[in-house]
């Protein structure tokens, strides 16, 4: 209390307010959730697409957003697929369990100060390890 | 209720009566893509390989083609609803909000289109 005292004023203002896990994860829940649903579901629709389309549209696809064997652009967008693509499903991972977290405090449950900050912060733990377990799960196995 | 500001002219009018059901409906489409998305990237992290072959075969199943289409629903109505809110919270211009309301009433329609056709196509459409 002391110290929330002598951090005043906390008013409604970006270079006033002091950090919180659980303003960090809320700002975090509206990023990752806009993120896949322009970049997640445009790249959704894309793969489908281009599975509809047939075997050279798939194949372009993957050269684009993953392998880079036409040389040239695709060797940069690969690259980029790839950053794209891991930061989609941590972002999927984040915006679940933030999402989940939402659901908890929608029954009234987790509003002690203590604890919404522990479950906030545990949201970015979990979902970190979910997307490392997913990619080692993906590539090493 | 005055006729001069912004406040002036919603004041006293009460509710809209209808926000509890764009709320619910997050909610309720949060659910589903807990269980949809979670099927989608297991499953895809389960195939074998990559190739034409093996994943047009995987959509062409009675199960994923079945979940792929409630994904264009499900998901597609959670991120446009989702995306209607950021837009509130941040486009006030006039000229903006003509592309804010076509990337809320347009965009998520045309685009779950083209994804159903598309899993349609592979599903039904044979080898």
């Amino acid at each position: 209390m002391a110290q929330a005292r002598k951090a005043r004023p906390i008013s409604p203002h970006l270079q006033i307010w002091r950090w919180g896990p659980a303003m960090l994860v809320s700002i975090l829940h509206r990023i990752t959730g806009n993120g896949l649903a322009f970049a997640g579901l445009g790249l959704l629709l894309w793969w489908i697409g281009a599975l509809a389309s047939g075997a050279s549209a798939y194949q372009t696809f993957l050269d684009y957003v993953w392998l880079g064997t036409g040389g040239g652009l695709q060797t940069v967008t690969a690259i980029l697929g790839k950053v794209v693509l891991v930061g989609l499903t941590w972002a999927f991972f984040q915006h679940a369990a933030s999402g989940i977290r939402h659901l908890i405090l929608d029954i009234g449950a987790g509003y002690e100060l203590e604890t919404n900050a522990r479950w906030s912060s545990l949201t970015i733990v979990i979902s970190v390890l979910l997307t490392v377990a997913f990619w080692a799960f993906v590539l090493l196995r | 209720m005055g006729n001069g500001t912004s406040i002036g002219r919603v004041r006293g009018l009460g509710s809209s009566h209808e926000g509890t059901h764009h709320w619910l409906t997050q909610r309720l489409t949060a659910v589903g893509n807990l269980v949809l998305i979670t099927f989608l990237i297991v499953s895809l992290a389960l195939l074998p390989d990559y190739s034409y072959a093996t994943v047009r075969g995987w959509v062409a199943r009675p199960l994923p083609s079945i979940a792929l289409i409630l994904i264009m629903i499900n998901t597609f109505t959670h991120a446009r609803m989702g995306v209607q809110v950021m837009l509130e919270d941040y486009v006030h211009e006039e000229g903006g909000k003509v592309v804010a309301w076509l990337l809320v009433n347009a965009v998520p329609f045309a685009a779950a289109a083209f994804g159903i056709l598309s899993v349609l196509r592979i599903a039904l459409g044979g080898a």
